[in-house]
């Protein structure tokens, strides 16, 4: 016993000092002219401009952290006090907002030629000059071809496409409060279609809905394997996956936005002087061209870069992009959270009842439309129905007031707004009158189709 | 400080325990208690006022979908110890009781379900079960019928199941084997013998191993976000919380009002496994045996054992079997197999990703280590001292199964950053050795448990005779009671390590810079662009590798240590 154990305490010596030899390689690396990015884009992105930019500037070494929007966000407010970061890059203007609000943005502006000031009416820089757009991007729609073939479903143009029956079961998408480009997408139906007809419109579509998904990506990933036949994505997503091979396919539908995506400057980074180097480079000529690296596919803000632009990818200045809305960030802002969580409760926590609500109701159409279609009771229970579904808890001019969206945030900008209510309270409100509705406009429905 | 833990017990043995126990605590109070509270502060305040109430919990308990959730999360635990114990005790005991060739090898197998690496497993599963996945296309072109396998709550049972039972095959494994053979013995010369003698004898015996398994299954499954979420089923406790602290802009409070109700009803659930355990006595003196006597199968048996075994494994391991094709496979999207195969993603993911791999290695190694130590000592405070309040050490660091990785992050971010690490002035939080300190925070339950069913099969008059021969209380620790507990050690280690090397949520907020980023971090940048997903499940194959084979020598040191001391003990060496 006693030799083996000494065997064993040599092994745990031989461990121990492997262990110490791999952590003195860890210290031993060090840098002079340091840019820490912090960034939600992904490394197929990042890379292609790192490599290049250290190529330019060979003294300065980039280190990329790459969070996720939210998680960025909310690593950038923790570690204010101490700031490590000097560039923040990502592409929700939502985040660069929440940034801007908590005065972590530092100002920093470049005139480029060939970069407009805006895009039909949306600035494509910070008016404030505090962070500036880069890439532009819009919302459609991208399809995998083989899951269309199998289930016999025809190609979808438009939003009130996916509202049909012969959709059901087979859109994903994802909520607004996980996903600021989703967020970008609900935002930009609501302003197109007006508050009331654009929550139909979204709940009509959600109502087809195989699933919400939790992250942004989770919806190109699942129309890529499949899971789902249709997806609600930023197109940057459609094209890099058709560009990987995918059998996916990627279109505008006419109520769209382009918004650009978007980098500033961190208040008290490290390294400034590299982080505007950083900031020219990615607006310059050529590093707009970067952005057709097949990996990435994003639309260059720069309109001269789209000399080299790849075929099949449109040009947003020579109005290839129809673009009907023009997007009101302000408007966006002042509701945002009302947005998120009107979303949530009414679509991501009770999908369940609202598709079974929703199934109901085609399937009534349905039988409808067989017996002739002119049965005005029956057509009548329907419509009652279908009203159930949408009847909001909140209308518009409520939507926008700034004590009510007060309640959804816990940290209030000025501390004399009024607070009445909150979010948990007003949740259980909104759960019970929703979750009633959509059993009630089920049964309404499953009624309306035994009269036929 | 954790090696200081172990040392203490050679003071005097008055002083000493509380020596011990005060170190544990300091630990867990400075990297958990401490960056929890600072984080689910929040679920105590008014949102209006800021000042303290518990109007927040009052609003979860009127809130249907918070109470539905509750009881979905309730439901989907207790049924996934079912399942799970239904998949791991056949396992257990027939790798255990019968001379069957390859125990090891399936010990191991059995093992890497555990390891499920964020994301690309979920994309490896429902590419397989999923509604048009593998077998569902097989099944509709050919029978015209789908099996919603990863729909809704009973999806979630199932992944769940499939992905814990290896707590309670691990643990009751070690039980199995440390039970002495003239138990055994004793009862057959009594008469008792084949289902009578494991249901009466064996089993009981190994409760202490059982209940652990089974207690962590209950735990983590209450707890566990990642298969909600991958199953997008989010009427459940623990993906409410997250969804709800991890969205853009909105600090809502009921997040951290469910965060603290998931760890009050994991110390509950702990401490109700503590009841159905007190009173009994599982150890045993004689430690001669080494484990239960190993019969020979006969042909027909053996057979029949092959044919359970595979078909268990089979289902377990096909995730990781999606994985593997997804990781040779060009393009596979809606069709049962990829379009075509190439080793292109392997070098992706090699040549990318060498630095995530060697952290990963040193990370999870010092967590596993830290863990072992530290669930060595609370093991040994809680049971062989009177020190007032252990219980306590046990209950908190358990806590830290249901503490989200989101709220651990953010709490050492709001801690430690404005800590300056002396001598190079860098904030403390941006420091590796924090990631290792998370991870070993997140990873120590599953250890402790395995220490403490180790412990409880010692007998402490082991010790006692130790002690009276003239042996000093480090001597006993050292020379008895760790040799004896080797294989609960091992088996804690192996977990706590393999399940640090695919932790995700705390490491995300944790890393400051490339170069000190875990696999798991290189994972997630692969799992976020469409190219990405063929190198990112190479690199998915090589974390679960890099765990399976870590685990498969463990196994092989505590087979060796168990034949030698067998051997030992059959030549008359003795103790």
């Amino acid at each position: 016993m006693p030799t083996q154990s000494r065997n064993h305490f040599r092994k745990l010596g031989l461990g121990i000092a492997a262990v110490a030899l791999l952590a003195a390689s860890q210290v031993a690396r060090a840098a002079d002219d340091r840019l820490v990015v912090v960034t939600s884009f992904p490394s197929d992105l990042t890379d292609v401009f790192k490599t290049a930019f250290m190529k330019e500037h060979p003294s300065i070494t980039v280190e990329v952290v790459n969070k996720g929007t939210s998680s960025g966000v909310k690593y950038l407010i923790e570690t204010k006090d101490n700031n490590q970061s000097d560039i923040f890059w990502a592409s929700a203007p939502d985040a660069f907002e929440v940034l801007k609000g908590q005065g972590l943005l530092a100002s920093y502006s470049k005139e480029v030629d060939g970069i407009p000031t805006d895009l039909n009416g949306y600035p494509i820089n910070d008016p404030e000059g505090k962070y500036l757009g880069f890439a532009l991007s819009g919302y459609g729609m991208m399809w995998n071809t083989r899951y269309m073939e199998a289930f016999n479903v025809p190609v979808p143009k438009e939003w009130d496409d996916l509202e049909k029956a012969e959709y059901h079961g087979h859109v994903g998408l994802s909520s607004p409060s996980r996903s600021g480009t989703t967020h970008l997408t609900i935002e930009t139906i609501l302003q197109g279609e007006g508050w009331e007809e654009g929550w139909n419109t979204v709940k009509a579509i959600s109502g087809n809905a195989k699933t919400i998904t939790e992250r942004s990506f989770g919806v190109p990933d699942g129309v890529n394997s499949g899971s789902f036949g249709i997806g609600i994505v930023i197109d940057f997503f459609g094209f890099s996956s058709k560009a990987s091979g995918f059998p996916v396919e990627f279109a505008y539908p006419s109520v769209t936005a382009l918004v650009p995506a978007n980098i500033g400057v961190v208040t008290n980074a490290p390294n400034e002087g590299p982080a505007q180097k950083f900031i020219d480079f990615l607006v310059s000529e050529k590093g707009q061209a970067l952005l057709f690296d097949p990996k990435i596919m994003r639309l260059p803000v720069n309109q001269n870069a789209y000399k080299g632009a790849p075929e099949g990818l449109p040009n947003p200045f020579d109005g290839t992009i129809k673009t009907e809305v023009q997007f009101d960030s302000e408007a966006s802002e002042r509701r945002y959270n009302v947005v998120n969580s009107l979303f949530d409760v009414m679509i991501t926590y009770r999908l369940e009842d609202l598709r079974q609500a929703t199934a109901a109701i085609q399937a009534a159409e349905k039988a409808l439309a067989e017996a002739g279609g002119d049965n005005a009771e029956v057509k009548g229970m329907i419509e009652e129905a279908r009203a159930l579904v949408n009847k909001l808890p909140v209308d518009a001019e409520q939507a926008m007031d700034a004590d009510f969206n007060a309640i959804f945030t816990v940290e209030r900008k000025e501390a004399d707004t009024k607070v009445e209510g909150r979010q948990a309270e007003i949740e259980q409100q909104w759960d019970t009158m929703v979750v009633e509705n959509y059993q009630k406009a089920r049964e309404l429905a499953e009624q309306a189709k035994a009269k036929l | 400080m954790s090696s200081a833990a172990l040392r203490r017990p050679a003071l005097t043995s008055s002083f000493g325990p509380y020596l011990v126990a005060g170190a544990v605590f300091l630990f867990l109070g400075a990297f958990l208690i401490i960056p929890v509270l600072k984080v689910i502060q929040v679920a105590f305040q008014d949102p209006a006022t800021g000042s303290l109430t518990l109007v927040n919990f009052q609003d979860f308990f009127a809130s249907t979908l918070f109470r539905q959730s509750f009881f979905n999360s309730l439901y989907v635990a207790s049924m996934s110890v079912v399942f799970a114990s239904a998949v791991a005790l056949p396992l257990a005991y027939l790798t255990t009781r019968f001379n069957f060739s390859g125990s090891v090898v399936i010990q191991t197998l059995a093992f890497v379900p555990l390891i499920m690496p964020p994301f690309i497993g979920a994309v490896a599963m429902q590419l397989l079960f999923g509604s048009n996945g593998s077998l569902n296309l097989l099944l509709r072109n050919h029978f015209g019928v789908t099996l919603p396998i990863m729909e809704g709550l009973n999806g979630v049972i199932f992944v769940q199941s499939l992905h814990y039972f290896p707590f309670i095959l691990i643990n009751l494994s070690a039980s199995l084997r440390n039970i002495d053979r003239s138990m055994e013995e004793a009862a057959q010369m009594l008469g008792s013998s084949g289902l009578r003698l494991f249901r009466r004898i064996v089993f009981p015996l190994a409760m202490p191993g059982y209940i652990a398994g089974a207690s962590l299954v209950f735990v983590k499954v209450f707890d566990d976000l990642g298969t909600p979420l991958l199953l997008n089923v989010n009427t459940m406790l623990a993906p409410q919380a997250y969804l709800r602290i991890s969205s853009v802009g909105i600090s809502d409070p009921m997040g951290y009002v469910i965060s603290c109700i998931l760890i009050l009803f994991s110390i509950f659930a702990m401490w109700v496994s503590f009841l159905g355990m007190r009173g009994k006595d599982y150890s045993t003196t004689q430690k001669g045996g080494g484990g239960l006597a190993k019969r020979d199968l006969r042909p027909y048996e053996a057979a029949l054992c092959y044919l359970v075994v595979l078909s268990i494994l089979a289902i377990v391991l096909a995730p990781h079997l999606g994985l593997l094709l997804l990781s040779f496979g060009t393009i596979w999207s809606f069709s049962v197999l990829p379009d075509g195969y190439t080793l292109a993603h392997y070098e992706t993911a090699l040549t990318s990703a060498w630095g995530f791999i060697q952290n990963t290695l040193l990370y999870a190694g010092l967590a596993g280590l830290i863990d072992i130590i530290l669930g060595t000592a609370i093991a040994y405070v809680v049971m062989r001292t009177g020190v007032i309040g252990r219980k306590w050490l046990d209950y908190i660091a358990m806590a830290a199964l249901a503490v989200p990785g989101v709220v651990l992050g953010i709490g050492y971010l709001r801690v430690f950053y404005s800590v300056e690490m002396p001598g190079s002035g860098q904030p403390l939080a941006t420091w590796w050795g924090i990631i290792v300190i998370a991870l070993a925070v997140r990873r120590l339950p599953y250890a402790l448990r395995s220490c403490t069913a180790a412990l409880q099969q010692i007998s402490p008059s082991l010790e006692e005779a130790s002690e009276n021969l003239g042996a000093s209380k480090f001597a006993t620790v050292r020379r008895i009671v760790i040799p004896l507990m080797a294989g609960g050690l091992v088996a804690g280690f192996v977990t706590s390590f393999a399940t640090a090397a695919v932790e995700l949520s705390a490491t995300i907020m944790l890393v400051a810079s490339e170069r000190d980023a875990p696999l798991a971090y290189g994972l997630y940048l692969f799992m976020q662009s469409a190219a990405g997903r063929g190198p990112g499940a190479a690199l998915g194959i090589i974390a679960v590798i890099i765990v399976g084979l870590a685990t498969y020598f463990s196994h092989r040191l505590i087979d060796n240590a168990r034949r030698s001391r067998t051997d030992v003990a059959n030549n008359g060496g003795g103790h």
